[in-house]
């Protein structure tokens, strides 16, 4: 099948790249632009593990074509990280409150901790439990998760941050 | 898992959709959010030739009320309805069931029209429709025709929609103010299809059910409209022995097939359980 030329911003910076139609962003993401974070844990859109943000929402980039991605912006873990490689607030709240044991869904969770914060800056447990609801994490049973996304919750609104977990 | 090959088309109109969907056949299948149909492609369970994608079509979104309807653009996503005040005034029972349709990821992408439009008996968004009495428009090369929700569905992925065809928008007539609703879903978790769910659109006059429409998601091969049920508690006050005969009248239409969601039996008493609770939790909400 003839190849389709596709462009999108990604962690901020324009890429574009030949895809067949039938090649799925998180394979573009991994294989073309070498972008590794997004994970492929269940391929069948139930793990959450490949999530990133696309034009402002979490999506899971197994289920989404590289063409249907063609002129959006995403962002994956590897942008969440200032340039000097400051972490992310969430990137540091999974590290102080150990928010993650394989870290394998790591990176999912975090692309959608940032956009349930873009959202609703001030979350309650609940409704962090719910808005995680479509990633997976095989470890932790979530408890840690929870308190990294209100770590960062916290330090992202400036108020100060509890203590780390035990 | 990889999609078998196929051809991509983006039309930036519904004209130029419907003539590209008339133009490449049997053989070309619309992509709404894809979530749905991407899974089964990467199953190779669908193996469209065609791929006419409507995501860039602008007209296919939106909410907007049109005398005493609203009309919701098919490419509309469920996160849009989830967030949308005109819905959430009028048409609540909308938010309601969006809310427990996958998750959140899925629910930024995948769509109302998708959802109605497939056929699958395990979507939610169906039965709503039948209980609201929502009417579809549907375009083709000939132009656009427009089918009550409660003639579409044929069988489990069987519907009305011809090849060539596709869903533009979803007409619901607004229930009046006050109106109590309740969509219940029994699910194993997460994400899951119902294991059965029932909902319920009522209206109350003196402590009395005025009008009721009843629709259950999973429990046949089709959404159903539980039409007999719904008469049942017509006139009633919800009163125990009222409710009981109306769920047996919910659970008498049901033929679920046994699975790993439960045996048929199970699944037949828990459409009724479903009854039972989306009645009482839509008469305690209406004025």
């Amino acid at each position: 099948m003839a190849k389709v030329q596709v462009t999108m911003t990604v962690n901020g910076k324009s890429v574009d790249g030949l895809v067949e139609p039938r090649t799925l962003l998180i394979h573009f993401l991994r294989e073309q632009l070498n972008l590794t974070g997004p994970h492929i844990g269940c391929d069948t859109s139930h793990c959450g593990a490949c999530t990133v943000d696309l034009d402002n929402r979490s999506v899971k980039s197994c289920t989404m074509f590289a063409v249907q991605a063609d002129g959006a912006e995403v962002l994956t873990i590897e942008g969440m990280a200032a340039p000097d490689g400051t972490l992310h607030a969430l990137q540091e709240g999974f590290r102080e409150m150990h928010g993650l044991q394989c870290g394998y869904c790591t990176p999912g969770m975090i692309l959608r901790g940032y956009r349930l914060l873009k959202e609703n800056p001030n979350p309650s447990e609940d409704e962090i439990r719910f808005g995680i609801a479509g990633n997976l994490c095989r470890c932790t049973g979530y408890q840690n998760i929870v308190k990294a996304i209100q770590y960062a919750a916290a330090k992202l609104s400036g108020t100060p941050v509890k203590e780390a977990a035990e | 898992m990889i999609p078998g090959s196929f051809a991509y088309h983006r039309p930036k109109s519904v004209a130029e959709a419907v003539a590209m969907l008339a133009d490449l056949g049997a053989d070309a299948r619309p992509l709404a959010g894809g979530h749905s149909l991407i899974p089964m492609m990467k199953l190779r369970l669908a193996a469209p030739e065609h791929l006419v994608d409507l995501g860039r079509i602008k007209e296919l979104k939106g909410i907007r009320a049109d005398g005493a309807d609203i009309v919701i653009g098919a490419m509309t996503t469920q996160h849009e309805l989830i967030g949308d005040a005109t819905l959430a005034a009028k048409l609540p029972i909308l938010r309601e069931t969006a809310l427990v349709i996958a998750d959140p990821q899925v629910r930024y992408v995948g769509t109302l029209g998708g959802n109605v439009a497939n056929g699958d008996p395990g979507n939610d968004m169906p039965a709503v429709m039948l209980c609201l009495g929502a009417v579809y428009q549907i375009a083709g090369k000939g132009g656009e025709r427009r089918m009550a929700a409660r003639d579409f569905y044929e069988g489990a992925y069987m519907t009305a929609l011809e090849a060539g065809e596709m869903m533009t928008a979803i007409r619901i007539p607004a229930p009046p103010a006050g109106h109590g609703f309740a969509y219940e879903k029994l699910k194993r978790k997460v994400g899951d299809y119902a294991t059965a769910a029932a909902a319920v659109i009522v209206t109350m006059s003196g402590g009395r059910v005025a009008t009721c429409s009843i629709g259950l998601t999973n429990v046949a091969e089709t959404p159903l409209w539980a039409e007999e049920a719904a008469k049942i508690v017509a006139g009633s006050g919800l009163d125990a022995a009222t409710v009981a005969k109306a769920v047996a009248a919910a659970e008498a239409i049901t033929s679920p097939a046994s699975d790993n969601r439960g045996p048929a039996a199970y699944r037949k008493k828990m459409a009724g359980v479903m009854v039972a609770r989306a009645l009482a939790r839509a008469k305690s909400r209406a004025a």
